[in-house]
């Protein structure tokens, strides 16, 4: 997956999708995985940075970020 | 030195259901190539924008369009008497056949307008759509005018409830039965009268555009626009714009292969899968224009500059993610005010 260009995502984690006018707030753990996301990264190099930033198991950020790609996509902000 | 222009407008009424006279004497107040002097048309004597302060220099009361062509013409050779006006910008869907009627006495008056064609206005009527759709190749709801009750009856073979029912000019309501359609078409028809228009209800996120041609096919200006607060009277009452370039895509070639003169508002529905659904093509400048101006283009300023025969340049871009967000304020008037104008239909 990835993040649909345009999508402008602010220092407080304010999401803006400038093609349909909507905005969401993150939190800090999914400012970084939209962070990430925008900076090229696939689902391992995704999961590596976030287990070296976060003490996470590697299962539990896994159904998580699953999740979260859902939300990302029933929002359309990833392809 | 800027010239001063004395520019007349009507659509005073900034209520919670607005008329676009107010944000266009703020747009043509900021300006850059001309200066104005405001001359404001209004219908009733308790329009707010009156009475706020800087946004006309004088105002007038002027019959309603029901008077008749004739009785408007006199109110406004009696007015350009006085004003020399030299642009008039009407603001209203129900004013604006009188003056596209009138727009070759007004030019001889020396009054100058930039309107759509009658051929431009008439085809686009919420109940010619579908045949207008086909067309320009638009995306159109299904819809049906209706002219008497008798018609509701046999919606249920042509349209799934619920179902817009909508007046010619203004008003549309959400009905889930036929019970419900009869009580819109009888408020709607005691309003505006028929036809009434019954459209498929199609589900999704109402974008708007506002949008200027050059008469000759170009697009002077665009701007999308997502309302983000809506009113029960369906009104925007914030709305921030976009940077989807699918609606400017369908408004630059609306304007191309009409050739549509002067300002339009265009209503689209987007729907979950990305389908744009045209449901409504307002032939004026829309209430919100003052956003546009606000995103960098100043509709009002080059509606003016064509009006005048002056030339103009289309705008390139604007700013996405500009929001205007309305607010209701009250203002203090004297019956002083109120007198003078009731009396001698000016202030």
């Amino acid at each position: 997956m990835e993040i649909k260009k345009n999508i402008a995502i602010s220092e407080s984690g304010f999401v803006f999708d400038p093609n349909t006018g909507n905005s969401f707030s993150l939190n800090d753990t999914g400012k970084y995985l939209l962070e990430l996301m925008q900076a090229g990264k696939n689902e391992a190099e995704i999961q590596q940075a976030f287990l070296k930033k976060y003490d996470v198991q590697a299962s539990v950020f896994e159904h998580n970020f699953y999740d979260f790609m859902m939300v990302l996509q029933t929002h359309g902000i990833v392809n | 030195m800027k010239q001063t222009y004395n520019i007349a407008v009507t659509g005073l009424n900034n209520t919670d259901n607005p008329g676009p006279g107010v944000p266009v004497i703020r747009a043509l107040r900021e300006a850059k190539s001309f200066d104005v002097r405001i001359i404001g048309l209004a219908y009733e004597n308790l329009e707010p924008g009156i009475y706020m302060e800087n946004i006309c220099d004088k105002v007038y009361q002027i019959p309603y369009p029901s008077s008749g062509a004739a009785v408007l013409m006199e109110r406004i050779a009696y007015i350009h008497g006085k004003e020399k006006i030299d642009v008039l910008i009407p603001n209203f869907d129900a004013e604006l056949f009188t003056f596209m009627k009138s727009e070759a006495e007004l030019l001889k008056m020396g009054i100058h307008t930039f309107l759509p064609t009658i051929k431009q206005f008439e085809e686009r009527h919420k109940s010619n759509l579908p045949e207008y759709g086909k067309k320009y190749g638009l995306q159109i709801p299904h819809s049906k005018p209706i002219s008497n009750l008798l018609g509701i009856s046999s919606l249920q073979n042509e349209f799934e409830y619920p179902v817009l029912v909508k007046g010619k000019f203004y008003d549309a309501y959400i009905a889930y039965n036929a019970v419900q359609v009869q009580n819109h078409y009888n408020k709607i028809a005691a309003k505006w009268g028929v036809p009434i228009i019954i459209q498929e209800f199609i589900k999704g996120t109402e974008v708007n555009v506002i949008a200027i041609g050059d008469g000759t096919g170009t697009t002077i200006g665009a701007v999308p626009m997502r309302k983000q607060y809506i009113t029960d009277k369906g009104k925007a009452w914030g709305g921030i714009t976009l940077g989807d370039e699918k609606l400017l895509e369908i408004t630059r070639n609306l304007i191309q292969q009409t050739k549509w003169r002067g300002g339009m508002e265009l209503e689209i529905i987007k729907t979950r899968d990305n389908k744009y659904y045209v449901i409504e093509i307002n032939p004026r400048i829309p209430a919100w224009v003052y956003l546009a101006v606000g995103a960098g283009q100043n509709m009002p300023e080059v509606l003016v500059q064509m009006a005048l025969n002056q030339k103009v340049t289309p705008f390139e871009n604007y700013d996405v993610g500009k929001m205007f967000i309305r607010y209701s304020y009250d203002l203090i008037g004297d019956i002083s005010q109120f007198e003078k104008l009731s009396i001698t239909g000016e202030l």
